[in-house]
């Protein structure tokens, strides 16, 4: 089949390192993957397309990138699924939220951190047993749903929250949390879940299902975060700020589809909290680099009757 | 110049969990890796791992003696037996650290039958056994705070006074070089898959640590020795995991019948991999195939079965080709999965030259000998990983630095600035494919004299044109466009030395059958064959078989 390829470029070593789109016609297999006509261009047409790839079957986890506006692995997508209704070309971008370094390749360090924040290694108390630990093989099974994870970030590159603040652990890093919270051989439950309650923890995430959408291995992060909270609030670590943090968020996105992150702070740590607002201020400050300035004038965006459809949808659906 | 005491090439499972050992044994140890530890290829392991549990009432006996027969012979017996024995602490030490492993009922590991074992003895993670493995073994990297240099590409090895003394890398991020020195290097680089094509092998298995290596002066060992798998997908070549027939999946004919009954009627689709591929091979041949393949069928396994322990094979047929296994058999064919060969070493790690180490798939110990069977490589990476994280770290507690500097990269620079300036007419995807078409078609299954003479021309003329090829990309930021060109300059050389060894080798033995010799020979060729890079070109070698107490007798499944 023919189909059109048309892939965001940014070399930064160009003598006018923009970013732009450039349109590849390929001739390919009705079979074919993304991925294959990526590599078709890279191997074939143009030796300078980078990016990161390697088992072609959605097992290393190399190839999150943005099909046509959402993240997903060009190595389980058919081109033919991916050629859109009407026809057209196929826009791919790289991963979103994470710095661009080149092509389709996006900086993973800010990630990797965020797994290494949660302690992500089995923390067992007391002598090893002389053979294998005894579990439940349920417990076994319900955690290889999340060990399944291939930690390629296409969750993390639609995350909504991600998207206005770097501070949130993120739904990779959180379902990895949850792997080890739920482990019967793991002892760290309680230090786990006080972590995970605070600023950029569990009590962070909107619930827009996006990285369960996105999830190219059933990972469903956003059932695991909800899963956290549960255990959180059996352990008592309820009305923190990180859970008024959430409710905040969520409303604000609700009633204009905008994040107001002026107002957020005020609402999770209360009007005088005034050293805790303080101490936000980077993230402020940070944005406004980014060029994230929030609005100071919060007003609807266009979609926002959608939004409040997602959100009422979900609210029944609890 | 980057200093460590001991620095592993490889972020593999050989690589981590030779890390663990040598940062146990108190040495400085570094790690670096042309990608992130978790998208190393072992992640790709779907079957599961070996080990004789003495408690479960199996025998490490049992399982060498499965080895040695599956190796037809060649393996040798002494590293057998350590890797079999040491088989169940290795396992169990996983498990500690956090492996989940499928369970029986009373929560204690459960097992899988694999191919050319009497016994099921294969612990597996439903069918992401490697992945599960990669992802805790990088956990615990973590936990030991090892410093990982990801996403560095090692050019070439440095030796000093016939000494390994550390390696020249370039950071792909900057396209920066840099000279890392160490006491101790551990090669732990994994397979040369893509040397032919197709192949189950991940894009990045390039063998560039076997033709590091052997560019260094250490000799590859067993390298006509390339296992073809029974099941890969028809087209992309993708991996069907053995676990599918060791979960009870048949495998039909044209004339829906169960073929392997004609030859191996005792364990049937569990024979050896060699086994199972020659007969799928002859009855393609023979006209009994469909469109170049046989039919792997899952169907009357039940969907409960299928979706608790083989989930990943269920979306592999669907993805990639449109199956689903609950209602139809899916098309495969025997295609090149792994490399029985590898840098020679002894059982501790150590090659040829001294301060050298190898292990992992990169490394030929040998325990494979003529064919692996299924589940055992995961095996050969941790136990002769952590032996040789142990010894290189001995090694390095006992020896200075050698007087090494920057200049030491100078050779590399100059080879990137010549491959950047180079103007030539290839692009290295071209030179890939000929070479891997080439490698597929004389040294798949069944080979001949006048087809592998053939191949050694047509790898030889790839060689020529290679002088002539092109970067495209000039940058210096994650330029993959010269690590890909730097790679095909590594998979030639390990073309070369299997050609070569095929050559060598005048019978059939293991993965290697030739139908113009279709006998095995142990009066000849009951010994390893080696390549040795000298200044006059390659030097054939040979070695004796280490046989403890099993005769080769005739191999019968
Ligand atoms: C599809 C498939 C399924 C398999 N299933 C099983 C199974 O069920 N059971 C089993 O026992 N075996 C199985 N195998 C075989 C087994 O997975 C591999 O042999 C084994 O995982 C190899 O591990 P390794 O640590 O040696 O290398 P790898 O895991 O391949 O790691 C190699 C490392 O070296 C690094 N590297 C390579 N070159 C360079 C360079 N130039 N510079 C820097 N770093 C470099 C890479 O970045 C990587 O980190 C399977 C293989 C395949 C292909
Ligand atoms: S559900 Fe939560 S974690 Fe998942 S994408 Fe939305 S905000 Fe992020
Ligand atoms: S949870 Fe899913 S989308 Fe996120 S990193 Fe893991 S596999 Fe990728
Ligand atoms: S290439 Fe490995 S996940 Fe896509």
């Amino acid at each position: 089949m023919k189909a059109t390829l048309r892939v965001r470029r940014f070399d930064p070593d160009s003598d006018t390192p923009e970013a732009h789109f450039q349109e590849y016609d390929l001739d390919v297999e009705d079979s074919a993957t993304v991925l294959d006509g990526l590599i078709k261009v890279r191997e074939e047409v143009d030796g300078t397309l980078t990016l990161r790839c390697s088992c072609r079957s959605a097992i290393c986890g190399s190839c999150a990138m943005r099909i046509n506006g959402q993240a997903g692995l060009a190595c389980n997508t058919k081109i033919s699924d991916a050629v859109p209704r009407g026809g057209g070309p196929i826009t791919i971008e790289p991963a979103g939220n994470m710095q661009i370094i080149k092509d389709l390749v996006v900086d993973f360090q800010p990630f990797w951190d965020k797994v290494r924040a949660v302690e992500p290694w089995l923390q067992p108390e007391g002598p090893e047993p002389e053979t294998e630990y005894v579990a439940p093989n349920d417990a076994m099974l319900h955690e290889a749903g999340v060990m399944a994870c291939i930690m390629c970030g296409a969750c993390v590159s639609d995350c909504t929250v991600l998207a206005v603040d770097s501070n949130f652990l993120g739904p990779a890093a959180l379902a990895k949390a949850y792997r080890l919270v739920v482990d019967p051989r793991d002892d760290a439950e309680a230090s786990r879940l006080a972590r995970l309650d605070e600023y950029g923890g569990v009590w962070d995430c909107t619930r827009c299902m996006e990285c369960v959408e996105v999830c190219p291995k059933g990972v469903a992060p956003m059932d695991r975060i909800m899963a956290l909270r549960d255990k959180a609030m059996e352990r008592g670590h309820t009305g923190t700020y990180g859970a008024r943090h959430a409710d905040a968020f969520a409303d604000s996105i609700k009633h204009s589809g905008w994040l107001d992150e002026l107002k957020l702070p005020i609402k999770t740590f209360g009007l005088f909290n005034i050293p805790k607002i303080l101490g936000l201020v980077p993230v402020g400050i940070r944005a406004q680099l980014a060029g994230k300035r929030p609005p100071i004038f919060h007003k609807s965006i266009p979609g926002v009757q959608g939004i409040r459809r997602i959100f009422d949808r979900m609210e029944s659906r609890r | 110049m980057i200093n460590h005491d001991v620095l592993i090439i490889g972020a593999g499972l050989a690589g981590m969990r030779a890390a663990l050992a040598a940062g146990d044994n108190g040495a400085d140890v570094a790690v670096v890796t042309k990608v992130h530890p978790v998208r190393s290829h072992s992640n790709a392991a779907q079957g599961g791992i070996n080990a004789a549990l003495t408690d479960r009432g199996d025998d490490w006996r049992d399982h060498a003696y499965d080895t040695i027969k599956g190796s037809d012979y060649l393996g040798d017996q002494d590293a057998i037996e350590i890797m079999c024995r040491e088989a169940g602490s290795e396992v169990i030490s996983m498990e500690h650290m956090g492996v989940i492993f499928s369970r029986d009922e009373e929560g204690r590991l459960g097992t899988r039958a694999f191919g050319g074992q009497r016994q099921a003895r294969t612990f597996f993670v439903a069918d992401f056994t490697g992945q599960a493995l990669l992802h805790v073994l990088h956990e615990q990297v973590l936990k030991a705070g090892v410093r990982v240099y990801e996403e560095w590409f090692v050019l070439s090895l440095i030796v000093e006074e016939g000494q390994c003394a550390g390696a020249v890398v370039m950071e792909m991020r900057t396209g920066g070089v840099h000279v890392m020195r160490a006491k101790a290097v551990i090669m732990a680089s994994g397979g040369l898959g893509r040397v032919f094509e197709p192949s189950t092998n991940a894009l990045i298995c390039t063998g560039d640590g076997m033709a590091l290596s052997y560019r260094a002066g250490a000799p590859l060992m067993d390298q006509e020795m390339v296992q073809y798998h029974p099941t890969t997908l028809k087209g992309s070549g993708v991996l069907i995991t053995e676990g599918a027939r060791g979960e009870g999946a048949h495998l039909l004919n044209s004339k829906g019948e169960r073929f392997m009954e004609r030859y191996a009627p005792n364990m049937m689709e569990l024979a050896s991999r060699d086994v199972v591929s020659r007969s799928e091979q002859t009855e393609i041949d023979e006209g009994r195939g469909i469109d170049g393949c046989v039919l792997l069928d899952c169907r009357h396994l039940g969907e409960q079965v299928i979706r608790e322990k083989l989930s990943q094979i269920q979306d592999i047929a669907r993805d990639f080709a449109g199956v689903d296994i609950t209602r139809e058999p899916i098309p495969i064919r025997p295609g090149m999965h792994y490399q029985m060969g590898g840098i020679k070493t002894d059982v501790n790690g150590s090659t040829a030259v001294p301060g050298l180490y190898a292990a992992g798939e990169c490394a030929c110990v040998s325990v494979h000998g003529g064919n692996r069977l299924g589940a055992n490589s995961l095996l050969d990476t941790l136990v002769f990983g952590r032996r040789s994280g142990q010894h290189a770290s001995d090694l390095a507690k006992s020896k200075p630095h050698a007087p090494i500097t920057d200049a030491a990269a100078e050779d590399d620079l100059e080879r990137i600035r010549a491959l950047l300036e180079n103007d030539g007419e290839y692009m290295f995807g071209r030179l890939r494919l000929d070479l891997g078409r080439a490698m597929d078609r004389r040294l798949s299954v069944f080979r001949n004299q006048q087809g592998m003479e053939q191949a050694l021309t047509e790898v030889r003329d790839v060689r020529e044109r290679y002088r002539n090829v092109r970067v495209a990309d000039k940058g210096k930021t994650f330029n993959t466009n010269l690590m890909f060109t730097l790679e095909l300059g590594f998979m030639i050389d390990c073309a070369e030395t299997i050609v070569l060894s095929a050559l060598e080798r005048r019978e059939s033995r293991g993965a290697h059958t030739r139908t113009d010799m279709p006998d095995r020979d142990d009066d000849n060729w009951l010994k390893h064959v080696l390549v040795k890079s000298t200044p006059d070109g390659p030097r054939i070698e040979h070695l004796p078989v280490v046989i403890t107490e099993w005769e080769p007798q005739a191999r019968v499944y």
